[in-house]
């Protein structure tokens, strides 16, 4: 028994003993706030836990027992090549950062014992925001367009800002702890590689299948004879929130408008590929999660699944906890926050809004993953597709504490140039983001 | 009189490999102290670049994973 975990216990149980106390239920804002906090966490239930963050943590946990991370810390390490060393540590987050905790120490290990500066540094900024889950967390609950513009903004400018890094510090001398290299023993692959990556391609589209989402692309036909194209955001009973594809009298195309079921005379889904492969979306995703059932049951061994189920178990104890609770206090905040503020602080695509996202993004901790239902709050309080980019780029790769980190790692100068670099890079790609998928939700 | 240190910054992986290594050490029956360097300079000058990590006097043993206690079990012997 320690009592540092001891003491903590008692903070927590402090904590809810004030809430309870001191939760002034009477108020109406209060009262709605809680009843936020439940819809918000049923609907990741129902829409986004058994067809999305269930499998990705399988295939975390697979990524993590079958890839073998010596070979990919080969390309970091300090005889590699630098083209190499730039793309891979540009990509490897997926494979190596699936918890965020081991990201600070790979981050310290190849600046200091591998490859240098500037593949370090681009291993910092896109790392965090790449593993399984953040990519289809985000696509599914922010819209495909902010998830791959999160996944090529992070591999994109990771290797920008290491190069940047690695100019201006090109003159300091190196300053590489002399140490023996201690690589993790290179491990004989029990099986060929290609079948190793065959098991994880179905894995993953297994999960794009069962996560596939309907676009909402519908023809509208109203009582009074209009006809328009549009996308449905969101049914009632007796509402539909659509926006327009197309003008429709003073609306233009872009606004959301919200038609009673009274008015609509007809809706038909327009027929597009997306379409087709929802509707039979449950059959690829089946055949899918045969092929990996086959596959688990012919080539690995019992002792190898047995691994594989451990480090799954693992993640989601890590994960679903922080994932969960970050929804329901998500819910319950996105009520109480004045929604003409954010709008007026992030409302817009202009210089100011990305700016103050990717500083605030900058400081600010976000537990892992939990940034997605708070740039969701902020994006239904009207903050716009630029900034959300913006702090999403920024979000992950930096935090307070992990600041202070880095500064005993590398410096009080370098940490500074690189806080500089993550804040104007990402400006950057939020405002060009915003220009060009600003309106598309 | 063994040193066992455990190299990580306190992730849930860092103190699996700190339990399993404390069970096996007891189950061997050898005097050992356990430390827990969190601090990642202090990791880098093992050489290490993937926790967790387990050093025995000195020594790095096992590297980026968590191995299983009878691996542990050799690797204290």
């Amino acid at each position: 028994m320690s009592w540092k975990t001891e003491l903590k216990i008692l903070a927590a149980l402090v904590a809810i003993f004030l809430v309870a106390y001191a939760l002034p239920l009477g108020n109406p804002k209060i009262q709605q706030a809680i009843y936020e906090a439940f819809r918000l966490l049923q609907w990741y239930a129902r829409n986004h836990t058994l067809a999305c963050v269930v499998p990705a943590l399988f295939i975390a946990g697979a990524i993590i027992t079958f890839l073998s991370k010596a070979s990919v810390m080969r390309y970091l390490g300090p005889k590699s090549n630098p083209v190499a060393a730039y793309s891979v540590a540009a990509v490897s987050g997926c494979v190596l950062a699936v918890c965020s905790c081991s990201v600070l120490p790979m981050f310290a290990g190849i600046y200091q014992l591998g490859a240098g500066l500037g593949p370090a540094s681009a291993f910092l900024y896109s790392g965090p925001a790449i593993n399984v889950l953040a990519i289809f967390l985000s696509a599914r609950v922010l819209g495909l367009s902010i998830g791959a513009g999160r996944v090529i903004g992070a591999v994109t400018f990771a290797v920008v800002i290491g190069l940047l890094m690695a100019a201006i510090f090109r003159k300091t001398e190196k300053t590489k702890i002399e140490a023996a290299l201690q690589m993790p023993e290179p491990e004989k692959p029990p099986r060929h590689i290609s079948k190793t990556a065959l098991y994880l391609g179905c894995m993953v589209l297994f999960l794009v299948f069962s996560d596939w989402f309907n676009p909402g692309n519908v023809i509208v036909k109203t009582n009074d004879g209009r006809q328009f194209n549009a996308v449905v955001i969101h049914e009632t009973k007796d509402n539909v929130r659509v926006q327009l594809e197309e003008d429709l009298g003073s609306e233009k195309t872009g606004d959301k408008i919200m038609l009673s079921k009274d008015e609509i005379a007809g809706m038909q889904e327009r027929k597009t590929w997306v379409l087709a492969v929802y509707h039979i979306r449950w059959y690829l995703a089946g055949l899918c999660g045969m092929a990996v059932v086959i596959m688990a049951w012919r080539w690995f061994e019992r002792d190898e699944i047995r691994e594989w189920m451990l480090n799954t178990w693992q993640f989601t104890k890590l994960l679903v906890p922080l994932l969960f609770g970050g929804v329901f206090v998500v819910g319950f905040v996105s009520v109480l926050l004045p929604e003409k503020q954010v709008a007026n602080w992030v409302g817009d695509n202009s210089l100011r809004s990305n700016l103050v996202a990717s500083i605030i993004g900058t400081f600010w901790y976000f537990a892992t993953l939990t940034e997605i239902p708070i740039t969701q709050a902020l994006m239904k309080l009207g903050m716009h597709n630029g900034p959300v980019l913006a702090l999403l780029l920024a979000g992950p790769a930096l935090s307070l504490p992990n600041i202070l980190v880095i500064r005993k790692v590398m410096g009080n100068q370098k940490t500074l140039v690189f806080i500089i670099l993550v804040v104007v890079m990402s400006t950057i790609v939020g405002m060009l983001f915003g220009t060009f998928w600003g309106q598309i939700t | 009189m063994k040193k066992l240190q455990i190299l990580g910054p306190g992730c849930p992986k860092c103190k699996m490999l700190a339990e399993l290594t404390e069970t096996a050490a007891n189950d061997l029956g050898i005097e050992y102290e356990i430390e827990k360097v969190t601090d990642i300079s202090e990791i880098m000058k093992f050489g290490v670049m993937m926790t967790p990590a387990l050093a025995v006097d000195g020594q790095v043993k096992a590297v980026g994973k968590v191995p299983s206690p009878e691996e542990i079990k050799k690797m204290l012997a």
